[in-house]
């Protein structure tokens, strides 16, 4: 919970998180119909929730589901709120806290993996030292000319962050990432 | 309800909406015309089944179904049109998600090939009202209009009850398709759970019979969860002799008569209430919500207590405030085995609660209601004092505005049943009480049905007067008038020095002539030794009533827990001097309100 700042003098408050914000990240079962992604982004922004990523497809199609990934930063008390409020959403089926279903499985986080798509442009050595440093980053090119590669890229968030670090002084044009697809880890589903 | 001939045929869209009305056991519908639903119009037109209701204004549909859906537990219906027709519902919408009445609003939309071109009267009805309902619907093919609806009558009413709105392209109604009756309409997935957890209720059960100072308390979810929930916890207070107090939202479900009540809590609670509150062993919470309105300062809420919370939703358990038990359930479900379990289990030792009693009567003796009679001007508590000694024996029903007046009115008017106290409580609506007085009579023929109102609140909804005139509602508007914005200046005189912004209204109407012009009966009252008699005018009049009761100008309603203080630092009525109302709230608090 939050402590009061100090006695406000006023019918509403404001108070001080004595809690440490974490990241988590959240998985979201929706039944894919149209809307739902906008009541789901509508309750972070409206409740003054964080979202650092989201990723949304549709997984079964039959069944007309889609998963939602979120990565979003706030205290216990505060994503314990996002699921519940999450859950009180009609077309959404089930929420998981995958973070905190992987500290429950004894993990220090859950299978977290991005997509990035890393196009550099350059000409003589750093077009070579291009290549060379996506080899040892196993990105593949995807495509290419004379004067261009463009890197596909897997990995966790930390990875890609790195590789665009190193990209950028050889001539780094533009940047696509998926942002995170996550599971948790082990035989169980969500 | 539904016929077999009905299970599965072919109809227009226009024609589905009323058959699926018809189905869902909707009576009476509160609407408005517009380009955009002239063929359902057209349909209701030519049937007898629906009683369509005509309001003056969509925001007066609203609330006059949010007062027909709490004062009969079934859901309130409304009908509107596209743009302007849908915007004005926003505000009925959002004011039945925040005090969680089951509202279905059918909304008309420009044909489908038109949505999103800015045509006449278009807006994007599901994404303003998104986060104001609980769910909505924007229908794309006939074929899903009738399941859509059933469905929209389920989610409204189902769980935690609240607003849901369905838009309908015009082209949709005309088109033909087939309707599906609620029983052979495909299954919804929304199934929120009603059976708490055994072993919390348990748990719940053991810490409440060893309390020594406990306290219930209680709010709308009572109200909500149908009468039978009243009735149990009727049954519990019996049973464990606990003291009782309820929120704005929840008065009636414990009767104010009796001996176990403490009255209101909150803000303008009396003083018994919140120091139980402050100072209790266990809270148990029914079907309320710990909102700022209750709890005053968080840090210094109720510290000494184990707190139980009863709610049907999961979010609102640790949202404000950190329980030790939550049980998620229908508060009359868990209520059933609470009940179950303490005659099982609990012994009750009511003597172990006399210290706890005695004390209770000690802050009771304090009179935090009381407040100074005036042989020549009515005090506005005054008026609410004879009001309700003189309409209690009948079957009535108050609804009330926002400000001062409905404080008065939860302070003075004393319930004995649920669902007889409409107010707005989460989102404090002006304009709210006339339509829903309208709401309610129209539920409830019969019934005496008064709007509590003040001054500037009944001018934001005065149009439904001509609504009440033409269905013949005879709804009774009882205005304490004192010529301010009472509230808000009691505000700038805590907050802002005294300096009355904008609070004093110059040119009030002739409320009397007003009343004459409507075609009502108009009554006005100025002097406390006229006041019953005037009363007894007002309710035996046959057509809607305006009494125009002029009170006290500049009295203030007392006792208050000035904002940012806690439970055990009320200001009360006979501390409440001038200089201690300007010295109540510090600097900080002024930028804050």
């Amino acid at each position: 919970m939050s402590a009061q700042l100090q006695p406000t003098g006023s019918a509403y408050f404001i108070s001080r998180e004595t809690e440490k914000p974490e990241t988590h990240t959240l998985s979201i079962l929706v039944a894919n119909e149209p809307g739902v992604l906008a009541r789901v982004i509508g309750l972070f922004s409206g409740r003054g929730y964080n979202i650092e990523s989201l990723t949304v497809s549709e997984t079964e199609h039959e069944t007309h589901l889609s998963r939602i990934t979120i990565v979003t930063r706030g205290t216990p008390h505060v994503l314990q709120q996002i699921k519940h409020q999450l859950e009180r959403i009609v077309p959404v089926h089930r929420v998981v806290d995958l973070t905190v279903r992987a500290h429950e499985l004894g993990q220090e986080r859950p299978l977290e993996r991005e997509l990035a798509l890393v196009k550099v442009s350059g000409t003589g050595t750093d077009r070579v030292e291009a290549l060379r440093l996506a080899d040892a980053f196993r990105a593949h090119v995807v495509d290419a000319n004379t004067e261009h590669f463009i890197f596909q890229i897997t990995g966790k968030s930390t990875k890609i962050d790195q590789f665009i670090a190193i990209m950028r002084p050889l001539g780094l044009v533009e940047i696509c990432r998926t942002g995170v697809a996550a599971m948790n880890r082990g035989h169980q589903g969500m | 309800m539904s016929n077999g001939q009905n299970e599965r045929r072919e109809m227009t869209g226009a024609e589905m909406v009323v058959q699926a009305l018809k189905d869902n056991g909707v009576r009476h519908l509160f609407g408005y015309p517009g380009g955009a639903v002239l063929p359902i119009y057209d349909e209701l037109f030519q049937q007898d089944d629906v009683e369509h209701i005509l309001v003056r204004h969509e925001q007066g549909a609203g609330h006059a179904a949010e007062g027909y859906a709490r004062s009969t537990g079934k859901p309130g219906v409304m009908l509107v049109t596209s743009g302007p027709g849908a915007t004005n519902a926003v505000t009925p919408l959002q004011d039945a998600l925040m005090d969680s009445i089951p509202l279905v609003c059918i909304t008309g939309q420009v044909p489908t090939s038109l949505i999103g071109s800015d045509a006449f009267q278009e807006c994007d009805t599901v994404g303003i009202t998104r986060p104001c309902t609980k769910h909505n619907w924007l229908v794309k093919d006939v074929n899903q209009l009738a399941a859509i609806l059933h469905e929209a009558f389920h989610v409204a009413t189902t769980g935690r009850p609240g607003p849901v709105v369905v838009d309908i392209p015009k082209d949709i109604q005309f088109a033909k398709g087939t309707y599906v009756s609620p029983q052979t309409a495909p299954l919804t997935s929304y199934k929120p759970r009603k059976q708490g957890d055994l072993n919390q209720i348990k748990a719940a059960v053991e810490l409440m019979a060893g309390a020594k100072k406990p306290v219930l308390y209680t709010g709308g979810g009572v109200v909500n969860s149908g009468p039978e929930a009243s009735h149990l916890l009727r049954e519990l207070v019996d049973l464990t002799g606990f003291p009782i107090t309820s929120t704005l939202m929840g008065l009636g479900s414990y009767p104010a008569s009796g001996k176990s009540w403490l009255g209101m809590l909150g803000m303008h609670g009396t003083y018994e209430a919140n120091m139980a509150m402050h100072d209790c062993d266990v809270m148990v919470c029914i079907g309320a919500r710990f909102d700022d309105r209750i709890t005053g300062r968080l840090d210094a809420f109720a510290p000494h207590c184990k707190k139980i919370h009863i709610d049907i939703d999961p979010s609102s358990i640790n949202k404000n405030v950190h329980v030790d038990i939550g049980i998620i359930g229908d508060v009359a479900t868990v209520l059933e085995d609470m009940v179950r379990l303490w005659r099982a289990s609990a012994k009750t030792d009511k003597k172990a609660l006399h210290p706890w009693w005695e004390q209770i009567a000690r802050w009771r003796a304090r009179d935090s209601l009381a407040y100074k009679t005036n042989p020549d001007v009515i005090m506005p508590q005054y008026a609410i004092s004879r009001l309700y000694e003189l309409t209690k024996d009948r079957d009535t029903y108050i609804t009330t505005e926002v400000g001062q007046h409905q404080m008065w009115a939860a302070q003075h008017f004393h319930f004995d049943k649920p669902n007889h106290w409409l107010t707005s409580g989460g989102l404090g609506t002006m304009g709210y009480g006339l339509p829903a007085a309208l709401g309610v009579q129209v539920a409830h023929p019969d019934a005496l049905v008064i709007d509590i109102a003040g001054d500037a609140s009944i001018q934001m909804c005065i149009q439904e007067m001509s609504a009440a005139i033409q269905h013949d509602a005879p709804i009774k508007i009882f205005i304490l008038n004192n010529q301010y914005m009472g509230m808000v200046r009691q505000w700038q005189q805590l907050l802002h020095g005294n300096r009355l912004s904008h609070s004093y209204t110059e040119a009030m109407p002739d409320f009397v002539k007003l009343a004459e012009a409507y075609g009502a009966h108009g009554i006005r009252c100025d002097k406390p030794d006229e006041l019953d008699d005037a009363i007894r005018e007002m309710i035996s009049v046959k057509k809607p009533v305006i009494f125009d009761c002029r009170v006290a100008t500049l009295a203030n309603c007392f006792p208050m827990i000035p904002s940012g203080k806690a439970h055990n630092e009320m200001l009360l009525p006979d501390e409440a001097t001038d200089e201690a109302v300007a010295n109540a709230i510090d600097a900080r608090g002024r930028e804050l309100v």
